[in-house]
């Protein structure tokens, strides 16, 4: 019986049988809906980029550095309209985001990683940083509005100036301190414990632990997380406005670095493209200017996501 | 200094004294001191949920305790500086834009994080996960760029009525077929455990309930269908796409996450059964990840409930608004209602309330996208659960 099988001709009918191809017309269809559904998103991706870059050829290569240089203006055609005002918003902005949300941050997540006993406060912080990072941004203009410009509770509107480039600072820091405290702790994790019972062993205390040991260990980590949430907060523009970004003219024009007009009026590079995009239906210029604008920001958010991927992927190669 | 101790050791009677074992005062003075900082940080975040809910609470209970109540539902509209507080005149373009984002979000999110967990490979997801990256990456006052100059010309004033009428009646008629299995399980169910009466009753309310859902949205689709004006300005459904294309990369990371959760054992025993590749992925590790993606839609409409930006400038609507059911129309969601009455002037002025009104608003969103990520919260740990 079984010598039957394995005899020439049946061998051929069930090689046959396994390995005829049949079509599979179903999981064809399938599989190209799922690429039509990953191309459309691709596609739309390109077209806004095509859409921006198109948009602000004209700004960007007659006038590069009058707009690099200008200010807000009230008439598109105006030679000193451009972005130098946001600039140097947006780059306070996020100064004072790495000056308080990540020491704050990445403070608090070494507390809940290594030092928190499991009981149920410190299950209740975790649970509170998680929900505070799912609440809209408009909502901590709102934290911003009442802690900053009209001094509620602390009467901080006396040191902030209120309507100023350290109220944003200050409401965008508020904003992602939990993404920096989530981010930081998946970071502290990933630590090995054969490298804090190495560093016990030879004597360290608790913090000598952490400060030789797993911070270095933790910090591309940690790094990725910030660069994230520093993009984050240069992209962010509902806060600003409930803060009282300036979206009409704004008369100063500080240089970069002149730390005094820290508490004063100011505006931001996003709030300068919200304004000109709202004003391109009352004068069309205003289009390519915001479009110039938003080539700008988005040189500036890309590099800090990129260099974070980029960091994220070398460092997950390296320890496989 | 070994040595010395050592000696020391020998001569004395006690071999080792607790003092000696113990660090200097300083370094555990030390120490002390850092866990305390360091536990002053972790609650900084706690201040800050207080100082939120306080905010919040204090200036929408002026709010609830002076606005006259007849004034916020059945009005024309939301004209704050008037003292006219339109509630469904925010609530309804909030629903509007948001269901809008999640008919772009949900399938296209859903799709391209199926084919990049199941179908694609090393090589193809190398290169298409930092792309979706950049995507989630995109400021979203560009995405409010390209709503208001691309999408609000090109996607919805030309080819708005007829997508808007197909989509309708594709969305309409999938809703229909869903109902009617339930309905038929339903019945089944009751046919099969016949003797208690509450099932009946159970299963008669969810077909009514169906059945009249069906038959609002048919209308309205048909009734905004008729009344369609194209417009090349902001509209609801512009500000709606571009949260939607927002939220895709948000949908497409947590659901690949959930599948990504799914043990390999399971596809292995699928094939090892014979079953195709559609079938592992639609009957298999679909249903083992259907919490996560739940969780991924839920936590999209959060986001698309929150979103500011993108309606504040595509929305089609200045700081005050007449009541619109209309996607095609301009309206204010609750957000942009927020953000337009704080922008442009100096001081939020006009009628008594105005001020008063943005808390009210603010803790309306703040108490709606909270439920919505602890509901979302709750299906990712049912996922952890399982595996």
């Amino acid at each position: 019986m079984i010598s039957r099988l394995y005899d020439d001709k049946s061998r051929a009918l069930v090689a046959a049988s396994i390995e005829r191809r049949r079509a599979d017309a179903r999981g064809l269809l399938f599989r190209s809906l799922l690429q039509v559904c990953l191309l459309m998103t691709l596609a739309l991706l390109a077209v806004l980029l095509l859409t921006v870059a198109f948009d602000s050829s004209e700004q960007l290569t007659t006038r590069l550095w009058d707009f690099l240089g200008g200010t807000l203006r009230s008439q598109s055609s105006d030679d000193k309209l451009g972005v130098h005002q946001g600039i140097y918003g947006s780059m306070w902005i996020a100064i004072i985001v790495a000056l308080l949300a990540f020491p704050v941050g990445i403070g608090g997540a070494v507390y809940l990683e290594e030092y928190a006993p499991r009981n149920r406060f410190t299950s209740f912080i975790e649970v509170n940083i998680r929900n505070l990072a799912g609440v809209p941004s408009v909502v901590y203009g709102l934290l911003g509005l009442a802690l900053l410009l009209n001094g509620q509770f602390f009467g901080l509107d006396r040191f902030t100036g209120g309507r100023s480039t350290l109220s944003g600072g200050i409401t965008l820091a508020i904003l992602v301190l939990p993404i920096v405290v989530i981010t930081a702790g998946e970071a502290l994790r990933a630590v090995p414990v054969s490298l804090r019972e190495g560093a016990y062993g030879v004597g360290a205390t608790k913090w000598e632990m952490i400060r030789t040991q797993v911070l270095p260990y933790a910090a591309p980590g940690i790094l990725t997380g910030t660069l994230l949430s520093m993009a984050r907060a240069v992209g962010e523009a509902a806060p600003l406005i409930l803060v009282g970004a300036v979206t009409g003219r704004l008369g100063d024009n500080p240089g970069l670095f002149e730390v005094s007009a820290l508490d004063d009026r100011f505006t931001a590079l996003p709030i300068v493209i919200t304004s000109w995009t709202q004003q391109s239906g009352r004068d069309v210029g205003f289009a390519t200017a915001a479009a110039a604008a938003i080539v700008v920001l988005l040189v500036l958010v890309l590099i800090m996501n990129s260099a974070a991927i980029l960091l994220r992927n070398r460092f997950e190669k390296k320890r496989g | 200094m070994t040595d010395t101790r050592a000696a020391a050791a020998k001569h004395s009677t006690e071999q080792l004294t607790v003092d000696q074992l113990q660090i200097a005062p300083s370094r555990r003075h030390r120490e002390v001191i850092i866990r305390y900082t360091l536990l002053v940080a972790a609650l900084v975040s706690v201040l800050v949920s207080t100082l939120i809910v306080l905010s919040l609470l204090r200036e929408a209970w002026t709010f609830v305790t002076e606005v006259v109540w007849a004034d916020t539902w059945g009005q024309q509209g939301w004209f704050p500086r008037r003292g006219l507080y339109d509630i469904p005149t925010i609530i309804v373009p909030t629903l509007i834009v948001t269901g809008i984002a999640m008919v772009v979000a949900a399938p296209l999110g859903l799709g391209a994080a199926v084919y990049l967990s199941e179908y694609a490979s090393q090589r193809v997801r190398a290169w298409l996960k930092p792309a979706l990256e950049i995507l989630a990456g995109i400021p979203s006052v560009v995405l409010g760029f390209f709503a208001l100059t691309w999408i609000a010309p090109n996607l919805v004033g030309r080819v708005g009525r007829t997508t808007f009428l197909v989509l309708g009646a594709v969305i309409l008629i999938g809703y229909a077929g869903v109902s009617a299995l339930i309905a038929r399980n339903r019945l089944k169910q009751y046919r099969e455990g016949a003797a208690d009466p509450s099932a009946r009753i159970a299963a008669v309310a969810a077909i009514a309930m169906l059945v009249l859902v069906f038959a609002v949205a048919a209308g309205w689709t048909l009734n905004v269908w008729l009344d369609f004006a194209p417009n090349n300005a902001g509209s609801l459904a512009a500000a709606g796409i571009g949260v939607g294309i927002l939220t895709i990369p948000l949908v497409a990371s947590i659901s690949e996450d959930a599948m990504a959760a799914v043990p390999d054992s399971l596809r292995e025993a699928s094939a090892g059964l014979g079953a195709r590749k559609i079938s592992t992925a639609t009957a298999v590790v679909l249903p083992a990840a259907i919490s996560g993606i739940v969780a991924a839609f839920i936590v999209a409409i959060s986001r698309a409930v929150g979103e500011t930006m993108v309606v504040f400038m595509a929305g089609g609507a200045a700081d005050a608004s007449r009541f619109t059911d209309s996607p095609f129309e301009g309206g204010l969601t609750m957000t942009a209602a927020m953000a337009s009455l704080a922008s442009g002037t100096d001081n939020v002025v006009g009628e008594g309330l105005t001020f008063q009104s943005l808390y009210f608003v603010g803790l309306l969103l703040f108490v709606i996208t909270l439920a919505l990520n602890v509901i979302a919260a709750r299906f990712v740990s049912r996922v952890r659960e399982a595996y």
